[in-house]
């Protein structure tokens, strides 16, 4: 186990590089100036090319590389052009909502999911099967941010029970806190939890027709102790892996749901940053996200490995 | 949605029936899932060229003495902030997204197709490729064509371009693993001996292995473009928020919410009509496609 670990490892270093280079290129393929965009629209050309001195744009772009990959090796990933802050104090500031908002949605899409599947399965082709997949596959095809927006239309411009927009810390109000996450959370994880049904439901039909299912059936098992020691388990390992690759997309789509919901996260400062182009905030923030997305999935795939005793046995 | 992935490949080359289009055609009428995808697919593609001109409005005439009119017997979706025929526009904006879609499945496809070719058949290069790919796939995907296009600035071509980028990868190892599986084959192995060169090996022998999973990753890389465009563009990072997309107009509705929702909802139910309809042609592709679900 501890090898297979230390070889995964490894096999992050080259995807780590490549990261790191597209991320860097960001700001080099652009059109324009950044020193001109950090400068604003009345500076004087003196002070652009001063600025891009002390940007260090006027060097070579592999010299520019190397300082830059040894400054986010130290934690510095620059400064704002418009915060006035380093990037890593903007970014750690907006870490907590996005975090707690994937974290929900997470939560949403197992809760919702995984009965949903196991249910459509044990009842195949009944109206609740029906029912069940017939909103999956509407989880799948409604965009997750115009969900968002249906949200706020009915829950917090019609019905005003909930806040439309905005964010309280969890530090201050755990409650409050979960009261302005409920709708993003929800219209984030929906599509994910209609992944997950879907496999899950066809992953528990397939293990309810194993010999082994029939065995248990056979030797006069009640249907629940079948159901949860011997189907479960077994149906599980497919569901695990959608649950871990959701985590990545959950991620990437509080980029679009932040925005949806003025939430004070990661994912909005990139948007907001992306509209007044400051380049070492976008560059910082996106790094940062790929790294944590890297990570996760290495996390998941280590949980995974652990889960499956086909995988175990053969690390042993 | 990726299951293509999963899918496996014909071991045997195509025999000509099997490959002749009307045979695709005739499987896929079996598949009730496909045929109603088909057909929301081809009023989606007609309703955008010709429902424009037949609505009587102008899609871009400001006629602010209709703005933020409910929906009515003249205005059947309402009018937007500035006046003008809101079903003028979501009819419009099938264009701009069926435009966006077909052309990212056909780049991603495209080059996909070529590096998955390449790094599957000359050993010497295939772990650089793949690493970059991996690279590449390790950013969220919407989060990479934000990045892109701050890069690049808000143009139609550049979702395109980014949006390729974005699906190029996962084409990309779609097709090599096919590869790697199709050049242990015996034909193979035969064309070579028979003093086949690479490029025609890869070309006339392997290539049409890639067919059928390469067709139904395609509407899947088409429906998520499609979405894509619009998050992009109702974040304003996308196309040119002049142009009447649906992405757009979702942009220009949400701050009007309250006192328009006709604003918000429709322009979401056409994203959502059309990828309704790309999934279910993708998994009805799939199941006519994939020999094991057919021999179920």
């Amino acid at each position: 186990m501890g090898t297979q670990i230390l070889r995964r490892l490894v096999a992050l270093v080259p995807v780590l590089v490549v990261v790191g280079i597209v991320v860097f290129l960001l700001v080099h393929v652009a059109p324009g100036d950044p020193a001109a965009v950090m400068a604003g629209n009345e500076a004087t050309p003196e002070r652009i090319a001063q600025l891009r001195h002390d940007m260090g744009l006027d060097r070579p772009v592999w010299e520019q590389f190397v300082s830059w990959v040894s400054d986010v090796a130290h934690g510095d990933l620059g400064e704002s052009f418009f915060l006035n802050q380093p990037v890593s104090e903007s970014l750690v500031q907006r870490m907590e909502p996005t975090g707690l908002l994937t974290l929900y949605a997470l939560l949403f899409s197992i809760i919702i999911g995984l009965p949903a599947g196991i249910i459509a399965a044990l009842k195949r082709n009944s109206w609740i099967d029906r029912l069940t997949m017939v909103t999956a596959l509407g989880g799948v095809c409604i965009p997750s941010f115009w969900l968002g927006i249906l949200l706020i239309l009915s829950f917090a411009v019609w019905l005003r029970v909930l806040p439309a927009a905005g964010y309280v810390s969890f530090l201050q109000d755990p409650l409050e806190n979960f009261r302005y996450l409920l709708m993003p959370a929800f219209s984030l994880g929906l599509q994910s939890a209609a992944l997950l049904a879907r496999v899950v439901r066809s992953s528990m039909l397939e293990v309810l027709h194993e010999d082994y299912v029939r065995t248990a059936r056979a030797k006069g098992l009640r249907d629940r102790v079948v159901l949860v020691r011997h189907a479960l388990p077994n149906a599980m390992i497919p569901a695990l892996t959608v649950i871990g690759n959701s985590l990545g997309t959950l991620l990437g789509g509080a980029v679009v749901t932040e925005q949806v919901f003025n939430t004070p996260g990661v994912g909005r400062l990139v948007v907001v940053s992306v509209l007044r182009r400051d380049f070492p905030v976008i560059q910082g923030a996106v790094l940062t996200i790929a790294v944590v997305y890297v990570l996760v999935n290495l996390a998941v795939d280590i949980a995974y490995a652990f889960a499956d005793p086909r995988i175990r046995e053969q690390n042993r | 949605m990726m299951q293509a992935d999963g899918l496996v490949l014909r071991l045997s080359p195509s025999s000509s029936s099997r490959s002749s289009p009307w045979h695709w055609v005739w499987l896929l009428s079996r598949d009730s899932g496909a045929v109603l995808g088909s057909i929301i697919l081809v009023l989606m593609t007609i309703l955008g060229l010709v429902g424009p001109y037949l609505t009587g409005w102008d899609v871009l005439k400001v006629d602010p003495m209709n703005r933020l009119l409910p929906p009515s017997g003249s205005h059947w979706l309402g009018t937007d902030g500035f006046g003008r025929d809101m079903l003028t526009r979501v009819l419009y904006g099938a264009r701009i997204s069926l435009l966006v879609g077909l052309a990212t499945m056909i780049g991603s496809t495209v080059l996909g197709t070529a590096v998955g070719l390449i790094a599957g058949y000359f050993k010497s290069i295939d772990g650089f490729i793949m690493r970059v790919m991996d690279g590449f796939m390790a950013f969220p995907s919407i989060l990479l064509a934000i990045a892109i296009m701050a890069s690049l600035g808000p143009r139609t071509e550049n979702v395109i371009a980014a949006l390729t980028v974005v699906y190029l990868p996962r084409i990309a190892r779609l097709v090599r693993g096919q590869v790697l599986v199709v050049r242990q084959l015996l034909y193979v192995e035969a064309a070579h001996a028979l003093g086949a060169g690479s490029w025609r090996i890869l070309l006339l022998h392997t290539l049409p292995n890639c067919v059928s999973p390469l067709i139904v990753q395609g509407s899947f890389t088409f429906a998520f473009a499609v979405i894509s465009e619009a998050s992009l563009s109702y974040l304003g990072t996308g196309v040119p928020p002049e142009l009447p997309t649906w992405g757009n107009m979702l942009h220009e509705g949400v701050p009007l919410m309250a006192a328009a929702w006709w604003m918000s909802v429709f322009p979401g139910i056409a994203i959502a009509v059309t990828v309704l309809g790309l999934n279910q042609l993708g998994d009805g592709l799939r199941d006519s496609l994939d020999p094991r679900i057919q021999e179920r």
